[in-house]
């Protein structure tokens, strides 16, 4: 019956992206796995995907979720890319960190 | 013959090309006559030319041959043009015909020389420029010209650079060049900036409309004369001439005499109406720097000893006439002057290098004596060229030196005084050189110049050591010094002054011929005194030169006297001694001073600024560190200030 009563509006799925994409970021900056970096990178991605979402609902606007097809496109081809040179950065100098790769600094 | 008008600088081109090539291998004589042979074919064409020329009226008598577009740059449009006029040609005719004369003689002088071949290929260089100034169609053609003629004289004044004097000399003309070249580009630069054109035609169309401000014309009028001042040896730039004799006899004679030293006069006489345009102090300035320097020259002429030094001030002197005709307004007696001066100048440098040449490279005078026994042609040409620059009628020179000191009159008392004692002077020093040199007795003996034999021709070291005797010199060295000495007898006959004994139809020819030319700056002198007495000041002139010879044979045949030649006057008046003095002293280190400006100010503000770039990109270097998390981080700072922005700043939402 309570449950019932909270009828989600968009401020909760605008906090929850909100504090996804926090996470993201916090990840981003303090952990060095390239691997777990990536993923951070998509989690904030995809922090954004949901306010796109939540205000195409909101607004009865598909142009939102449409913006988001592209996201996700583009993420994956993102990924196949990424992944790809990650896997083979650490192939040939296994358990590398991301601070140890800074071969293009000035 | 007009429409290939620039056969005239091909022809040298062509034989310039075929000696650089090949000139090892033609060798001696045949790069000679290979040259001379190209100098004649512009000989040619420019009296095919003449022909076409004549047969056109008078005020069409401008032909202007476009070969292509040489400087295409927006407003500055420089065509490689050609013009064909009466000064041009007039100019042509005796550049190329004495430049082969030369060429042939330069094949006696030069036989035997190691580097023959190369100095016909500098001599074609010289003629394909000298051609090049005189036929420009506008002041850049001429200034390439202008520094090819200066190029080459370096080249040949340095030819025996194995002689330290003789490198030295040649730098020495180039660098007094470059003081007049820097007059003559600020005179084109302004021309342009005022006409938007550097052709003659639209420089002196402007100034004879009087489109061009009076200060402007005078700016370009003086500037171009300072051009005109270095290139032509007038005071105090002459320093240069003297020492150029260091270089073979025949580039004396051609360079140094008759043609490219004339280049100045040339010049002035081409931009005439930028002269007339000027204010009038510009053209009294002339006046007063060509009488000076004909004086001046011929005072140190007087204690000279080397034979060619004599020949060398003379010829400095003779250009002061030149330019004190240019000042007087008198352009015609100025080019009058500078042919017949061609033509004796001429003669008596070759007649001097005959004598070099039949002496075994000696050329003190007073080593010389009674050689007219031993080399007759010489000296019997040599002395009509004594004749015609000393000022007796009828030879060449007296009608020409006669006309500018008319001219002068009209235009000073004071400079025609300067012109009557420099006439003086003249036949004083010529006479005296004829006789130190063809008569007297012989004061050379038979080891006299053993030492001097070595250092220039290899080929007559050996001879110098033996039996000495001087001899005349073959045939292909006396053809050119009898045609000049034909020419210098008769050379007066181009322009003729109106006096009663005359034809009609014989006088003034020169003057209707470069009228076109000429008519914007000539002076009108008819209606003065000194015209209606012309006759008395004819024998003036005449009695100034038998002064002048009669006291010389008194001296230095009769010996009735002792020679009067102070110390000061061989020396120069110590003008080159002080000049070198200042240079190498306080100029030095004013260069100094300069070199120090430049190396600290001037450079150290460009390498201040390679420095404060560089300085700076390696600071900024330091931001790229290459740790991803960094970027991120700055990245995520970078958002958090944009959006303080646009929240705080802008005031969104």
């Amino acid at each position: 019956m309570m449950l019932a009563a909270i009828v989600p509006t968009t401020t909760y799925y605008l906090i929850l992206a909100a504090v996804l994409f926090g996470i993201g970021a916090t990840g981003l900056l303090v952990r060095r796995n390239p691997l777990v970096m990536f993923m951070c990178v998509e989690l904030m991605l995809n922090a954004v995907n949901l306010t796109f979402v939540a205000f195409a609902t909101r607004f009865g606007n598909i142009d939102g979720q449409t913006a988001v097809f592209f996201v996700m496109v583009v993420a994956a081809a993102e990924v196949v890319v990424g992944l790809g040179i990650i896997i083979s950065i650490l192939r040939r100098r296994p358990g590398a960190t991301a601070d140890d790769l800074a071969e293009l600094r000035g | 013959m007009l429409d290939v008008i620039w056969l005239i600088p091909a022809f040298p081109l062509a034989g310039f090309l075929t000696i650089l090539l090949f000139g090892r291998r033609l060798g001696d004589p045949v790069a000679g006559f290979l040259a001379a042979g190209a100098v004649l074919g512009s000989f040619v064409v420019s009296v095919g030319a003449y022909f076409d020329l004549l047969s056109l009226d008078e005020h069409d008598r401008e032909h202007i041959e476009t070969l292509f577009s040489w400087v295409p740059v927006s407003s500055l449009q420089v065509d490689m043009a050609f013009l064909a006029d009466p000064l041009s040609l007039t100019m042509c005719l005796f550049v190329t015909g004495i430049a082969f004369l030369i060429h042939l003689f330069a094949i006696g002088y030069m036989h035997g020389d190691p580097k023959f071949s190369k100095f016909f290929l500098y001599l074609n260089l010289f003629v394909l420029s000298m051609t090049l100034l005189i036929l420009g169609e506008n002041l850049l053609v001429t200034f390439l010209g202008w520094e090819g003629v200066g190029t080459c004289s370096y080249f040949l004044i340095s030819f025996w650079h194995h002689k330290d004097s003789a490198a030295t000399a040649g730098k020495k003309a180039f660098v007094t060049n470059r003081i007049g070249d820097w007059g003559f580009m600020l005179a084109m630069f302004i021309g342009f900036e005022a006409v938007g054109s550097v052709s003659y035609g639209a420089l002196n169309g402007a100034a004879e409309g009087g489109a061009l401000s009076q200060n402007t014309a005078t700016a370009i009028a003086a500037l171009l004369f300072v051009g005109a001042v270095g290139k032509s040896a007038q005071f105090p730039l002459y320093l240069w001439l003297p020492d150029a004799m260091e270089g073979p006899t025949p580039v004396s004679a051609l360079i140094h005499a008759a043609t490219m030293v004339t280049a100045g006069v040339f010049l002035m006489t081409r931009m005439n109406p930028m002269l007339a345009a000027a204010a009038p102090e510009v053209s009294t300035v002339i006046a007063y720097v060509g009488a000076f320097t004909a004086l001046f020259a011929a005072t140190i002429a007087v204690a000279q000893t080397d034979i060619k030094k004599v020949l060398a001030y003379s010829t400095v002197s003779q250009l002061g006439y030149m330019f004190l005709a240019v000042g007087s307004g008198a352009f015609v007696a100025a080019i009058f002057h500078m042919v017949t001066h061609a033509f004796f100048k001429a003669l008596m440098f070759l007649g001097s290098g005959s004598v070099i040449h039949g002496m075994h490279h000696e050329q003190d005078m007073r080593k010389m004596g009674a050689l007219r026994k031993f080399m007759p042609i010489t000296a019997f040409t040599f002395l009509i060229g004594w004749l015609a620059i000393a000022g007796v009628p009828p030879f060449a020179g007296f009608w020409s030196k006669d006309e500018i000191l008319l001219f002068a009159l009209v235009k000073s008392p004071v400079l025609y005084v300067i012109g009557l004692i420099t006439a003086v002077l003249t036949a004083f020093y010529m006479t005296r050189q004829i006789i130190m040199v063809f008569f007297g007795e012989a004061k050379w003996t038979s080891h006299a110049n053993a030492e001097e034999a070595a250092e220039g021709d290899e080929a007559h070291a050996s001879t110098a050591h033996g039996e000495f005797k001087p001899h005349e010199s073959p045939g292909i060295m006396l053809v050119p010094l009898v045609v000049l000495a034909g020419l210098s007898a008769v050379g007066g006959i181009i322009q003729l002054p109106s006096f009663g004994f005359i034809p009609d139809n014989w006088q003034h020819k020169l003057e209707s011929w470069l009228h076109p030319v000429v008519e914007a700056g000539e002076a009108h002198i008819t209606e003065s005194g000194a015209y209606d007495n012309k006759e008395l000041l004819a024998l003036l002139a005449i009695a100034c030169a038998l002064i002048g010879i009669g006291v010389a044979v008194a001296i230095y045949a009769k010996h009735l006297a002792k020679p009067v030649e102070p110390e000061i006057l061989a020396d120069g008046w110590k003008y080159d001694s002080t000049v070198s003095a200042f240079m190498g002293g306080p100029g030095r280190k004013a260069f100094d001073a300069v070199a120090w400006f430049d190396k600290t100010v001037v450079d150290g503000a460009v390498n201040g600024v390679g420095k404060l770039v560089s300085g700076g990109a390696g600071e900024l270097r330091k931001t790229q560190t290459g740790n991803v998390r960094n970027y991120a981080g700055i990245v995520g700072v970078g958002v958090v200030a944009l959006l303080v922005w646009f929240v705080i700043g802008r005031g969104v939402l």
